[in-house]
């Protein structure tokens, strides 16, 4: 394929869209397929042939709408109107509402604003394509400009320009760590010439995180071509996607889209008759939270058990089969081609002055409106929570939110002013992490929920280095002291001592971050462990 | 110059500590000078634990309804909890039941399915302890302010923990001669 | 071959370069604890005993795979680093079954060495009493999971010297196990060379070599017949 014959299908599709009066929007990402999507979708397009409208109406399933918690979702072009918990029985008063006649006949589910806050504070960079394509069809993906970096970088920038590009745009790791992604590709693009490798770790675990779910679900093209660039300005001409077992509409969508690129000849060799070979391939996880670790990844694809080793060498200089190999998160590779397209200063005009662009988060728990959000970095918590999330249902309290997972920690109420950046975050005491933002009430005891994480880790650790395997389990033991009732001051003082230590001394960022909720709910809840201490008898507390 | 109150009390154990104190031979007499020995299964037939114990020894681990109430006596009475022996500081052998989860399991295990002829369980209230589910060490239960461990510790490591003691010292449970397991 | 020039513990230290701090600190003379480190086989960093502080750097590094660097300056023994390898010590001994007083090793066990090095009288983490099982299908030898410390060192020594790699660790976290062939009993293996080099390696007495348990010494049942006998009878042979 060349760029002629790109565009020109890329033109072919506008035109064949331009063909219908209306287009509805069906969101088939995982979230809204629970919902009923799939027939929701099948009801509509069943509709749409008793109202005899084919010529005009085109039902088409898109990724992700954001507003999750209201699926299924449906929209409707050219203007725009959403519609809320659709099931299939409102298909056909959608369909007979197109008209315009009959706006308020029963049976027509519930509009949603599009106004709202919700929706209204979004900034979809990332997310641009999502819920408006096609993920399943490459023609879409091409009409909305795909492939087009990629044939760009080949033919007009040198890998050189390319990685000045990334690293000027400021972009930097959004797998939580925010390491300068630019830096990263520059170290690997600098080691000898030979055999490396791009790896998209698509193995998201965070309890409540569901970012790089819906980006491969609605639009996995573009981290095919986000790799591929990547390929280009490194010298690798291999990827891998590793994705998690416990996605397989990702797996199925991404396996479809390489298909398809290499169809295109998008993929493979000499692609858009440059020297530059590219191929990718999916490996899927089998289900250890661990292995979204790199050096367990690259273990994991290499066909070993999922077991971090220690760093140096870091995967930059030694990893795949002990070649350098560039890692990057689903949602950082999302990033690079509208960097590419639009330019570095306007990527780094966005955000705050250490941390551009935007960031997907998944917002979830006690809060009113859930569902993905992108919003520039700098926006405040209190504008995620309160405005766009809606506050907590049923006009309860906000009490704090939990951001970065099991690694992460919580922002108390007080701090909600706090704009969102990374290093804002740190001093918080928790972290970006990859984008779980799980709001909790007044009802939330922070003991559980330090508990519950801890459960997580306990169960997730490899069990190669000795206090993660074993420290998490008597930090997990402890908790339930202090939940049972039955802790004392010691004890209070042992899981501070252990905590410290776990995170001193672990050997990866599992186990280093372990510990993470215990230190943040500590930091600013501490009265709740107080509560919850017995009183110290002269004897001690029995435990039998 | 006032006698020390001296205790030692056998709890989950097979006593070897015991014997390992015996083992103490003629310092035993030097030993009966500094102290009083106001309760212990080899040095005196008191049935009640006194009040007012400067040093006790605790041997065996916490495996029933009497170890526990005793222990807690004990810590309410004594100046000093010496956990004398692996049984005491870490139930060593006794816990070995632990790992069948329960005194019911246990109790089955050894009275019902290994029992050559008329099993029954043991059930004697008042008069027969009833198990705990678990064997616990003694500082799981209550503080304990002196660790020996050793299985037995030996007599040369009694004396070296007891000796300090007399002098109102703290004894340094250090390195190989006074730590070791087993 | 350059050199670099390190301080560890305030000390001076020559040393080639690529050397690891647990090298050059053993070529000064000065100990760092070890128990998944074995001289011959890969170091995997597992324990964290030997974790050391590098002036400059906020984390602690494990000695065993950090590479001495120029102007290096290496705390080895700060209160820190001996509390918190006290720690793990104590980990290890509440995480399984390990009951000095029966087992093959007592009194020549690295981690009954180890705790007392660091000066464990005792464990602040309530034993997990885990139910592990022991493995005695084969033929010489025995495996005890109660004492396993999961170190590696068979997986390692079994891989890469005797080249059958037939142990590995299978399921994760607490409950992962030293796994033999493909979770066959151990005798089962026929990759298992007998070789024993597992025994030799494992720093406790979870590997062991059979007739050395106390279970399995031999039992004289007829002495007490023996006994009686002499003493009533005066039967003074047998």
């Amino acid at each position: 394929m060349d760029l002629q014959e790109l565009l020109e299908m890329g033109k072919q599709e506008r035109d064949r869209q331009d063909l219908k009066q209306t287009r509805i929007r069906c969101c088939t990402a995982a979230g809204c397929l629970s919902s009923g999507a799939a027939a929701v979708k099948n009801s509509l397009e069943a509709a749409v042939t008793v109202a005899n409208l084919e010529d005009s109406v085109e039902v088409c399933g898109v990724g992700c709408l954001r507003f999750c918690g209201r699926g299924a979702l449906v929209e409707i072009d050219p203007h725009r109107i959403l519609y809320e918990e659709v099931t299939a029985e409102n298909a056909p008063a959608i369909i007979s509402a197109l008209s315009g006649e009959e706006r308020n006949q029963e049976g027509l589910p519930v509009q949603g604003d599009r106004q709202h806050p919700f929706f209204a504070l979004q900034m979809p960079i990332v997310l641009e394509n999502s819920g408006k394509i096609d993920p399943e069809r490459i023609e879409e993906y091409i009409a909305v400009g795909g492939y087009q970096q990629l044939h760009h970088v080949l033919m007009e920038m040198t890998p050189q320009e390319v990685i000045e590009e990334i690293a000027k745009s400021g972009l930097r790791g959004r797998g939580g760590g925010g390491y300068p992604t630019g830096l990263k590709w520059a170290t690997v693009a600098k080691m000898p010439k030979g055999q490396k490798y791009v790896v998209c770790n698509a193995d998201e675990g965070d309890p409540g995180a569901f970012m790089d779910r819906s980006v491969l679900e609605s639009d996995p093209h573009r981290i095919l071509e986000g790799m591929a660039i990547a390929g280009y300005a490194v010298g690798a001409n291999y990827g891998y996607i590793y994705v998690r077992a416990e996605y397989p509409l990702a797996i199925k969508r991404l396996e479809k889209a390489i298909q398809q690129a290499k169809k295109y000849e998008l993929l493979g060799s000499q692609i858009f008759d440059s020297t530059f070979d590219f191929k990718i391939d999916i490996r899927v996880g089998a289900g250890a939270f661990v292995c979204g670790e790199e050096t367990a990844l690259i273990a994991s694809i290499e066909g070993k058990r999922g077991n971090p080793r220690p760093r140096p060498p870091y995967p930059a200089e030694s990893g795949l089969w002990e070649c350098p190999t560039l890692i990057n998160n689903v949602e950082t590779l999302a990033n690079i081609v509208p960097i590419i397209r639009e330019g570095s200063d306007w990527y780094a005009s966005i955000g705050t002055e250490n941390s551009k662009g935007t960031k997907v988060f998944a917002l979830t728990g006690k809060v009113c409106n859930t569902g993905l959000i992108e919003v520039p970095m700098g926006t405040t918590v209190r504008q995620i929570v309160e405005e766009m999330g809606g506050g907590v249902p049923d006009s309860g309290t906000v009490k704090a939110v939990q951001t970065g997972g099991p690694s992460g920690g919580c922002i108390p109420a007080e701090f909600f002013d706090t704009p969102v950046d990374y290093e804002s975050l740190l001093k918080l005491g928790t972290m970006m992490g990859s984008g779980g933002a799980i709001v909790m009430d007044e009802n939330t005891s922070m003991v559980e929920i330090a508990r519950f994480y801890m459960e997580f880790c306990r169960g997730e650790s490899c069990g190669k280095c000795v206090p993660c395997r074993a420290g998490t389990v008597q930090l997990y033991e402890l908790l339930s002291k202090f939940l049972d009732q039955q802790a004392t001051h010691a004890d209070l003082e042992k899981l501070k001592a252990l905590s410290y230590m776990v995170k001193e001394t672990s050997l990866c960022g599992l186990g280093i971050s372990a510990p993470n909720p215990i230190l943040s709910t500590l930091r600013y809840f501490s009265e709740e462990y107080e509560e919850l201490i017995q009183q110290d008898s002269l004897n001690g507390k029995v435990t039998v | 110059m006032s006698k020390i109150k001296f205790a030692t009390v056998w709890l989950a154990g097979c006593s070897g500590c015991h014997m390992s104190f015996l083992d103490l031979d003629e310092w035993l007499i030097e030993l009966a000078e500094y102290v009083e020995v106001v309760y212990s299964p080899v040095g005196s037939d008191l049935k009640e634990y006194p009040e007012g114990v400067d040093v006790c020894l605790v041997e065996g681990g916490v495996a029933n309804e009497d170890n526990l109430e005793l222990i807690h006596l004990i810590r309410k009475r004594t100046k000093t909890l010496v956990s004398f022996g692996d049984c005491a500081v870490t139930a060593n052998v006794p816990a070995m039941r632990n790992m069948l989860g329960g005194s019911e399991p246990v109790l089955r295990r050894g009275y019902l399915e290994l029992a050559d002829e008329t099993p029954q369980l043991p059930y004697a209230p008042g008069i027969v302890p009833e198990l705990l589910d678990r064997v616990l060490p003694v500082h799981e239960v209550v503080p304990v302010d002196i660790y020996m461990p050793g299985c037995p510790p030996d007599a040369h490591r009694i004396k070296a923990t007891i000796e300090p003691l007399l002098k109102g010292e703290k004894p340094k449970m250090e390195g190989r001669d006074m730590i070791k397991f087993g | 071959m350059s050199v670099r020039t390190l301080t560890i513990d305030g000390q001076p230290v020559a040393i080639a370069e690529g050397a690891t701090i647990l090298e050059a600190a053993k070529e000064a003379g000065i100990h760092i604890p070890t128990l998944c480190f074995l001289e011959g086989v890969s170091a995997v960093a597992a324990c964290r005993m030997c974790l050391v502080e590098v002036e400059g750097i906020s984390k602690l590094l494990p000695a065993c795979v950090t590479q001495v660097a120029e102007e290096m300056v290496v705390h080895t023994n700060t209160p820190k680093l001996q509390e918190y390898r006290r720690m793990t010590v104590e980990l290890l001994f509440a995480e399984g079954n390990h009951v000095c007083s029966i087992c093959v090793a007592n009194g020549n066990c690295e981690l009954q060495d180890a705790a007392i090095k660091v000066g464990m009288d005792h464990t602040r983490f309530p034993y997990r009493f885990p139910n592990r099982s022991v493995d005695v299908s084969h033929p010489q030898f025995g495996i005890d999971h109660n004492r396993c410390i999961l170190c590696t060192r068979c997986v390692r020594v079994c891989d890469e010297i005797e080249g059958a790699h037939v142990w590995d660790v299978a399921q994760r976290g607490t409950a992962a196990y030293i796994v033999s062939g493909l979770n066959q009993p151990w005798g089962e293996v026929d990759a298992c060379t007998s070789c024993g080099k597992c025994v030799d390696a494992c720093p406790t007495g979870a590997i062991f070599r059979k007739g050395t348990t106390t279970a399995e010494k031999q039992r004289d049942r007829a002495k007490l017949e023996f006994l009686v006998n002499a003493r009533e009878k005066h039967e003074w042979t047998r």
